[in-house]
């Protein structure tokens, strides 16, 4: 179980070197793809098809936008760094950034064993004792995002909300014609 | 600076006939299965999140096959845009009907669940009715999001904004 | 030993951020950081053997909550995927903009062409 579980994450692994490493931006995008999906098969064995579905659905459609965004243009061979100085620089910096994550995961509960597990009064194992009894639905990922937690729920829709709103106004056709038009006008 | 790239035009005829045959038959399902996420969120897994993302990938399927003419003409981008206004306020409504209706907290559980009931499509007191209102959002923002970031030309027509253009052709 | 392999992939993101030129190329690093992130909430709630957080109708209340997973990381996890689309297709809407522009996705190409 736990070793079909770590063999999935190495894949994953494999396929995001794949992503930074290769020199086509296609191959980047699609590479991608693959770990999103490798994913979304490591969620339902960490028993949450909530988020394995929601994974597959987003993963889908932010495909199709990238592919979208990457073909049809020029899209010409990744000019990769070749400058010694600045690769070696990179891999310092992650690396000092990899010894300190070393330092936090070393902090974490055993696998298995959830963080719930070390607190008698800890919140998730008074979601799971009480949420049915208090709101009356089973499933109790949906009583967290709509009941007990609906303030980050409501941050949330925001954040969607004004992405939309961004993307739109951004790549509104007619905003840029009129700012081309009132230089024109005014040179 | 190398020349500006050409612009690909969009013939609005989609892909070839296998695949728009195939997408007839699909979206149906697609759609009932994403209505029954949202529906059904609260005791099987699903939810607003899922269940939205699952129907605009049924709207994103039926643009791609057939054409960005024919998935503008069932699911108009003024209207997603308008959906997804409707869905945060609506959300909000529920939200404060708590500490206004019912006298207590913001986005307190106003509508109590019998005992009996568990288990049933009428159970779980607001959390169907934020399922429903998210999905609905969900589905329109991301429809919205994908048509405009695949179009070829966003004018604001497009948007359902005529009036505003016409202010703009007055002013000039 | 999972732990480590879940911080491979954010390393790996933040390599990809620092040293590639190409607009989408770092959207797209960044994607990996934050699938990486999403695996690693996920695997602090996750319970040996443990059941889905859906309550079935045969089964005791106290039975379910010493076998279910933790249901907070999921429902954080669930609404931060919706969220980082949205980021996406708003990093997407700039690239696809600085191309108009520019005619390019190289950031140093973008950048010696001020003006």
């Amino acid at each position: 179980m736990i070793e079909v579980l770590a063999l999935l994450i190495l894949l994953t692994v494999i396929a995001a070197i794949i992503t930074v490493l290769t020199s086509n931006l296609l191959h980047a995008v699609i590479s991608v793809g693959a770990v999103g999906f490798l994913l979304a098969i490591v969620y339902l064995f960490l028993s949450a098809p909530d988020v394995a579905i929601v994974q597959i659905g987003v993963e889908v459609v932010s495909l199709v936008i990238l592919i979208r965004a990457t073909l049809g243009r020029e899209v010409q061979k990744l000019k990769t760094v070749h400058a010694v100085v600045g690769v070696s620089f990179a891999v310092a910096f992650v690396a000092v950034i990899g010894l300190f994550g070393i330092q936090v995961f070393n902090a974490f509960p055993q696998f298995g064993i959830p963080v719930m597990q070390r607190f008698a009064d800890a919140p998730s194992l008074v979601y799971l004792q009480s949420g049915l009894a208090e709101t009356g639905a089973p499933n109790l990922v949906t009583a967290v995002l709509l009941d007990f937690r609906a303030w980050d729920t409501l941050g949330e829709a925001t954040v969607l909300f004004c992405a939309a709103l961004g993307a739109v106004a951004i790549l509104r056709r007619n905003a840029r014609i009129n700012t081309d038009k009132n230089k024109e006008e005014s040179s | 600076m190398s020349a500006p790239p050409r612009r690909l035009r969009d013939r609005g005829t989609g892909m070839s006939m296998t695949v728009k045959t195939v997408m007839r038959w699909l979206k149906g399902p697609i759609l009932l299965f994403g209505i029954y996420m949202v529906l059904y969120g609260h005791i099987t897994p699903g939810g607003g999140f899922g269940g939205g993302v699952v129907i605009a990938s049924a709207f994103v399927l039926i643009t791609l096959a057939a054409g960005q003419k024919e998935g503008l003409r069932i699911f108009p981008l003024g209207m997603a845009s308008r959906l997804d206004s409707a869905g945060l306020l609506l959300f909000l409504v529920i939200g404060w009907l708590g500490t206004w209706w019912a006298g207590g907290y913001f986005f307190e559980n106003y509508i109590p669940t019998a005992e009996t009931a568990r288990f049933s499509l009428f159970s779980g007191g607001i959390i169907p009715l934020g399922n429903l209102v998210l999905g609905l959002k969900v589905a329109s923002a991301l429809f919205l999001v994908f048509t405009v970031l695949t179009a070829f030309h966003i004018t604001d027509e497009l948007l359902g904004e005529t009036e505003v253009q016409q202010r703009q052709e007055d002013k000039s | 030993m999972i732990y480590s392999l879940c911080l491979l992939l954010i390393l790996i993101g933040l390599y990809g951020v620092i040293v590639s030129r190409q607009t989408l190329k770092i959207v797209v690093s960044l994607l990996i950081m934050n699938h990486g992130v999403h695996l690693m909430l996920l695997l602090v709630g996750y319970r040996k053997n443990g059941s889905p957080p859906i309550v079935d109708p045969g089964t005791t209340i106290a039975d379910f909550a010493a076998g279910a997973v933790d249901p907070l990381p999921q429902a954080m996890v669930l609404t931060s995927i919706v969220i980082g689309l949205g980021v996406l297709a708003l990093m997407v809407a700039l690239c696809v903009r600085l191309y108009e522009r520019y005619g390019t996705f190289d950031v140093t190409e973008i950048r010696r062409l001020r003006g």
